[in-house]
């Protein structure tokens, strides 16, 4: 029907040779790559710190380093930075988001050269290419002198296995946005503090609007997990080596999606899939009267829904507890250094220079909205004196910032999300989709995860 | 003399056939040697490569998702194959009957889907099938009707066979039109003196006289089924759970490699896929050859 026998050889052979080439790198010793080329010892050795002058020397010789990363007008910080260091060049590409770009970037590691020198990672792929050995310990190139500057639980996310392995750059505190004018149509006056709050709200919202409180798009599993780290669940471990912790099943996260399984069988929530065209109609049209996402989505969500702007305001996510307000966190970037590059120094230079120092980081928050991870941001009052319009003037930037010491420190990733997140939606996602068991979901998904994991070598700890 | 002409014959004949033979080999045996390779191997996060043997074919045959997109594919075949040639054969003898009026316009318009390409149509096709604010939850919402969820997993299957009836239905016409065109019009000539109808003429000439036309479609139709990828590739951002990752094997194999980082399997999948392919085209030829030599 679509293609002749032609065609279906053609197709073959597209799929193999780039199975092909893939595999031309994956097929190396992985080993070799981290002795390859640039070694990281010769320039000062992985045990003992760089000195001022071997810095001093390495920021004053030419040097030309190469940036992956996906983040729009990046190259206003990298401006700035070739501005303070003159004698680096640092030649920016977009290579890709997400998934595509991680491809690419495995591919040029392994390679060994020809790839670049930093890369931007988000935290839940950090122990992915930390499993693989791909990442430059920071440490001895002073990054441990930076960790006071973080929020406590962004600075953890950088770590694996007592190696500092990312600079953050920004991050996703979770709370809640919803339509003012909805929730007092519905006789809402207060946002709910507590889940049990959130439920009467969403019984108010559809006995006396149209809408739902807030749609729970199944195949969200960073917004399911970031609702899940709120509640303290701990579903995954990495001890940075060969043992992985798998809990998704635990008593902890079926009583956190009991709760959610009742609100969407009682057709309280909307189970919509999310970023496509019928959700931002659905925003912008009232439809979903709220959304519990993460402190990128205020600005996000500014130019997705730009006919509501004055309805919308901002406030924590419910609690399982009144009294210890807490928090998960849903996206957010880190720089990382690759092990392959030839200028380590300078490399980690620039990944911290751009976000950490003020005026570069600050621009970050400013310019391309992201919700800043180092404290002085989070306390400057350009950032968190901002009264946006499309929230009636609220400061929601200091709300976040609020919330954001709220968010638990000890959440960890497995070393294999993509893996995770794919079978999570087959699974769990399924289950949400279907209004059936969430419980028999979270089953279905910690089987699929620990077969891979033990498929793929791990020693499995399954809770 | 002769022979010293002919053997420097010969060798311009292999200078030219050179070029072709030279790509063919690098670009399409390499690889697929390659690949071949592979798929003995097993690659671990921890523990590194191995050698695996026919493993990774015996996995396959073992893995659900792998089984259930292939199920998949023979409902397409079982439902959607013989729906969308039965369209177009409907119309390609209507159009050749020469009583429809416009069949010039009607031929366009029939094979216009085709030239559409392939992601437009499922982008397009995804508004269509919106519940809320798409075009048929709006209709049936007018209507005072419930709207339907196209998109949902138990119809999404469904969906996807409509869209690829729709792009295909002219596709194959103008290749069973273009075997009608070629039938001497003396045969009808011939049936017309002995009384038959449009129907009969239909039902006896014509239908038997392009059987190796259809013969035709049906091969493409096998094949581009077991193919199908940019359909549930383009559909997951809207129906993300309604595409599992082996929706069919085609799109599991591109998932396998480059979602689970598990090429070596996803090569052997692959292979497997051809093989599959190669197995149901022949079985679907040779029945149809015994028909023919039957009748």
């Amino acid at each position: 029907m679509r293609q002749g026998a032609r065609r279906a050889a053609v197709a073959i052979t597209s799929i193999t040779a780039v199975a092909a080439l893939t595999l031309a790198g994956c097929t190396a010793d992985p080993g070799t790559s981290s002795t390859n080329g640039a070694n990281p010892d010769s320039t000062g050795g992985a045990s003992g710190q760089i000195t001022d002058a071997e810095r001093e020397a390495a920021l004053n010789t030419p040097t030309d380093l190469t940036f992956w990363t996906w983040v729009p007008d990046i190259q206003e910080q990298v401006d700035l930075f070739e501005k303070e260091y003159p004698n680096i060049h640092v030649k920016v590409e977009n290579v890709g988001q997400g998934l595509d770009h991680y491809s690419k970037v495995r591919t040029a590691s392994k390679a060994g050269t020809g790839g670049p020198d930093v890369i931007q990672l988000e935290y839940q792929f950090i122990s992915s290419f930390a499993q693989t050995g791909d990442l430059l310990d920071l440490t001895p190139y002073g990054a441990a002198d930076i960790a006071g500057d973080y929020v406590p639980w962004v600075w953890k996310q950088v770590l694996s296995n007592d190696q500092i392995l990312a600079i953050p750059q920004d991050s996703g505190p979770m709370g809640n946005l919803y339509r003012e004018d909805i929730m007092t149509a519905a006789g809402v006056t207060e946002p709910p503090a507590t889940w049990d709050d959130y439920k009467v709200a969403a019984e108010k919202v559809r006995a006396n609007t149209d809408s739902y409180i807030s749609n729970m798009a199944p195949g969200q599993g960073a917004g399911w997990l970031g609702l899940l780290w709120a509640a303290g669940v701990k579903p995954f471990g990495y001890d940075g080596d060969k043992t992985v912790t798998i809990n998704i099943n635990s008593p902890e996260a079926k009583k956190v999606m009991a709760y959610w399984q009742d609100m969407i069988q009682n057709d309280l929530v909307s189970v919509d899939p999310d970023f496509n065209d019928e959700w931002y109609a659905g925003l912008n049209s009232g439809h979903y009267a709220g959304w519990l996402t993460a402190a990128w989505a205020p600005v996000f969500l500014s130019g997705a829904a730009a006919d509501t702007s004055g309805k919308w305001r901002a406030a924590p996510l419910p609690q399982w507890d009144a009294s210890k307000p807490a928090s998960g966190n849903q996206g957010g970037s880190a720089d990382a250094v690759l092990k392959t590059t030839k200028n380590p120094i300078a490399a980690y230079e620039l990944a911290k220079w751009i976000n950490n120092a003020q005026a570069p980081a600050l621009l970050f928050s400013t310019k391309q909205n992201f919700f800043p991870t180092a404290n002085s941001v989070l306390a400057d009052p350009a950032f968190v004196d901002q009264k946006p319009e499309f929230y009636g003037g609220q400061q929601v930037n200091k709300l976040f910032a609020e919330i954001s010491t709220t968010v638990d420190t000890d959440w960890q990733w497995l070393p294999f999300m993509e893996f995770a997140y794919s079978s999570g939606n087959d699974t769990f996602g399924a289950a949400v989709a279907a209004k059936g068991d969430l419980a028999a979901g979270l089953d279905d998904w910690q089987a699929a995860l620990v077969d891979y994991a033990k498929q793929q070598g791990f020693t499995v700890n399954a809770g | 003399m002769n022979n010293a002409i002919k053997r420097k014959q010969n060798l311009v004949a292999y200078g030219f056939v050179l070029p072709f033979f030279a790509v063919f080999a690098t670009m399409f045996i390499a690889p697929l040697a390659y690949s071949g390779y592979l798929s003995f191997y097993a690659h671990k996060l921890v523990g590194g490569v191995s050698f695996v043997g026919l493993g990774n074919y015996v996995r396959a045959f073992q893995d659900p998702a792998f089984l259930f997109g292939l199920g998949r594919t023979a409902l397409i075949l079982l439902i959607q194959v013989p729906i969308m040639l039965g369209f177009a054969l409907f119309f390609a003898l209507a159009l050749d009957s020469g009583r429809a009026r416009g069949s010039k316009a009607a031929r366009l318009l029939i094979f216009l889907p085709f030239a559409v390409p392939g992601v437009v149509a499922v982008l397009m096709w995804g508004y269509l099938y919106g519940q809320n604010f798409g075009l048929t939850g709006q209709i049936s919402r007018a209507l005072g009707l419930p709207p339907a969820n196209f998109l949902s997993d138990s119809l999404i299957l469904f969906s996807i066979m409509n869209i690829i009836t729709w792009a295909f239905v002219g596709y194959n016409m103008i290749i069973m039109y273009a075997a009608l065109k070629s039938i001497p019009p003396e045969l009808y000539e011939a049936a017309e003196i002995d009384g038959a109808g449009q129907f009969r003429l239909a039902w006896s000439v014509k239908i038997p006289m392009i059987r190796p036309a259809i013969l035709l479609t049906v091969i493409f139709s096998v094949i581009g089924s077991f193919q199908i990828f940019n359909e549930p590739k383009l559909l997951v951002e809207i129906s993300p759970t309604g595409i599992p990752q082996g929706f069919t094997p085609n799109f599991y194999a591109f998932n396998l490699a480059f979602v689970n980082q598990d090429l070596n399997y996803a090569a052997a999948i692959a292979f497997l896929l051809g093989f599959v392919i190669m197995i149901v085209s022949y079985v679907v030829q040779l029945s149809m050859q015994k028909k023919e030599v039957q009748s």
